[in-house]
């Protein structure tokens, strides 16, 4: 009876105080929702903006295109019509479209600017591919027989592994790190340096129930971070959840427990509160830019990608796209889950060996 | 002799080259007001948190109220308040939050803990987070987090450090009341004052050993001193103070002129049939003067 009103009353006081610290709230949720909110807005589906074309007159070759081109056409390209030429072009140089085109004779004629350079290649490209698919039918009309070679193009992701569903998991992988590694680091350096942890070991309750709040608190706030994420991310920038997101709770929780180990390490090196959340910073910083929170690490370097293995972090950002995004089942998550308790305890032995009761 | 509360034998606590605690033996009687006195450095905290049973003792064995302190004691923890050197607080809670989260931990109702909130005069700064409250009211509200569950001896270690004199003698009324029901108060101090004020017993300690442990009239006693008899200025002449019986010496000064004697009784009658009484003042041994005769050295806290 005793022991679950003590673990009540001191995960509230944790609570509050993490509540009350204005500086924790913010690295722990803030903070990394501002990444979020910049790459969900900035990067998001730069390839979808559409190429605006104006049509002027009437242009055979587009109006009909064979059935399944005429699709593609439209996902490429945002068409209006037009008689004047001389405006259509006008409207080009200023920008307010992106390619004008015209028929003359048998000669599709484009007018385009150089202004945006990607786009015009993008914009010669289709044309040029239109031009050239409308050819191949037309002559493979006459010869009878189909051409010799077909191009089919499918994306390799479940349709759109777009930027949001990309970043989601591995900021809120780095969130949950971050705040499970300064909370335990601040909490083991500040309450030795109160004596709170002396004032609490002559007081009748039991290590295990100390450290269970603490945990549990913890946990707490990850899967607070948890939603706060996953709804922004579906409410402001289209995320969409795959089967087994759920499995994203027990990584998260196996995640906290090894983050707040590397916190409690990193108490344990220092002597200061200040240097323990720094010291937790260094590891953890540069853990969560090599272990794809911030990008991708299919281009890096193979020794880079080998060396990331070895991180934490990175077992937990690739289960959580596993599961969250990519579709996978949730046996996805077991290695990694297994992987991550290992570090837990792995590095909570180490801390615990490193650790000294008095700071002097 | 009263039951004993704590049982302290040959107690030895060692950092590296430094003993800290030298062969301390010490007997508390159950509802005894005890100080441990002594300058900075002098071993009180660590004996003090040995007895708590913070710390493993080197050699030696402590008690406490019948029952081993080492290792960890569930049983004796409830029975036993303590108050650390540091404000050991939760971070950002108010007063009020603070001391009903202690008296969770001891399984005290919240309405207890008011009751020792208003004992110590915080139920003005009951909203008020533990940050923001002063030296003294931090001072009040660890004593008040140390007594929540009414436990049987208490510890307090420098309860009285870094604070201005008005509001140590503020929390002295406090700490005086604290053994009134029987419990057992053990307290350490750098101030001669405090230990004069409050305490039954004194144990002097200096390098990590007990000199004496008795109380502090017992102390001064013992010491033998000269009285100082400082009479105003303007009453008395060297040469008339050098006349009367049972005065050593004598020195003038800007506060008058200052007699010293063994016989205080004799020569304050003389002073007061010459009608010289106007200002007079009486000073007898003081435990710093214990302290000098005790160490040789002047008492710096």
């Amino acid at each position: 009876m005793r022991t679950t009103g003590a673990f009540k009353a001191l995960s509230l006081a944790i609570v509050k105080g993490f509540v009350r610290d204005k500086t924790s709230v913010f690295f722990a949720v803030v903070f990394p929702l501002m990444f979020l909110v910049l790459f969900g807005g900035l990067f998001a589906d730069q390839s979808t903006s559409k190429v605006e074309l104006v049509q002027v007159g009437d242009v055979a070759l587009l109006d009909d295109l064979p059935k399944g081109a005429d699709e593609a056409f439209t996902d490429t390209f945002d068409v209006e019509h037009s008689d004047d030429l001389d405006a259509a072009i006008e409207k080009v140089r200023k920008g307010d479209a992106d390619v004008a085109v015209e028929m003359r004779g048998d000669t599709l004629v484009a007018h385009y600017t150089q202004t945006d350079q990607v786009k015009a290649a993008v914009t010669q490209g289709a044309l040029r591919a239109f031009v050239d698919g409308t050819n191949v039918a037309l002559l493979s009309q006459e010869a009878g027989s189909p051409p010799a070679y077909d191009l089919e193009a499918e994306k390799v992701e479940d349709d759109s592994l777009r930027t949001i569903q990309y970043y989601t998991p591995g900021l809120l992988g780095w969130a949950v790190a971050m705040s499970a590694a300064f909370g335990a680091a601040a909490t083991i350096q500040g309450w030795r340096q109160s004596k709170l942890i002396r004032r609490l070991q002559l007081a009748p309750v039991s290590t295990r129930t100390v450290v269970a709040a603490r945990i549990s608190v913890t946990i707490g706030i990850a899967l607070v971070q948890l939603a706060i994420f996953v709804g922004l991310a579906a409410a402001a920038f289209g995320l969409t959840l795959t089967g087994s997101w759920w499995m994203s709770v027990p990584l998260l929780v196996v995640g906290t427990l090894c983050f707040m180990a590397i916190g409690l390490l990193a108490g344990a090196i220092t002597k200061t509160t200040e240097g323990a959340v720094n010291a937790a910073n260094f590891m953890v910083l540069p853990m969560s830019f090599l272990s794809g929170s911030f990008f991708p690490l299919d281009a890096s370097p193979a020794w880079l990608r080998a060396f990331s293995n070895l991180l934490p972090l990175k077992h937990l950002n690739d289960a959580m796209l596993d599961v969250m995004v990519r579709g996978e089942g949730p046996s996805a998550a077991v290695v990694p889950i297994l992987i991550l308790l290992g570090f837990a305890v792995v590095v909570t032995a180490v801390a615990a060996r490193l650790f000294r009761w008095e700071t002097t | 002799m009263t039951a004993r509360a704590i049982e302290v034998v040959d107690l030895t606590m060692t950092y590296g080259q430094l003993r800290a605690v030298d062969g301390v033996s010490l007997e508390v009687g159950e509802g005894e007001f005890v100080g441990i006195l002594g300058p900075n450095g002098a071993g009180k905290t660590t004996t003090l948190e040995t007895i708590e049973g913070l710390r493993r003792p080197d050699s030696g064995t402590v008690t406490v109220l019948g029952l081993p302190v080492w290792p960890r004691n569930s049983a004796l923890l409830p029975r036993i308040g303590v108050q650390l050197q540091a404000s050991s607080f939760f971070e950002r809670l108010t007063a009020r939050e603070q001391i009903h989260t202690f008296a969770a931990l001891y399984g005290v109702g919240a309405a207890a803990a008011d009751t020792w909130l208003e004992r110590v005069g915080l139920e003005d700064k009951a909203d008020t987070r533990v940050e923001d409250l002063s030296g003294g009211q931090a001072q009040r509200l660890s004593i008040a987090s140390a007594l929540v569950h009414d436990p049987d001896v208490v510890f307090l270690d420098e309860p009285t450090a870094a604070l201005d004199p008005q509001a140590r003698r503020n929390l002295w009324d406090l700490l005086s009341g604290l053994n009134d029901s029987g419990r057992t108060v053990v307290l350490t101090t750098h101030y001669m004052d405090e230990a004069e004020v409050l305490c039954d017993r004194v144990a002097i300690m200096d390098h990590g050993r007990i000199l004496q442990f008795d109380s502090p009239a017992a102390l001064i006693r013992g010491l033998d001193a000269p009285a100082r008899i400082t009479v105003a200025p303007g009453q008395l002449t060297h040469d008339e103070g050098r006349a009367l019986n049972g005065v050593d010496d004598v020195v003038e000064g800007p506060e008058g002129v200052v007699l010293t004697t063994r016989q205080p009784a004799v020569v304050v009658s003389q002073l007061a049939d010459a009608d010289h009484l106007d200002g007079v003042r009486v000073q007898t041994g003081t435990l710093e003067d214990v302290f000098l005769d005790l160490t040789g050295r002047e008492y710096r806290a």
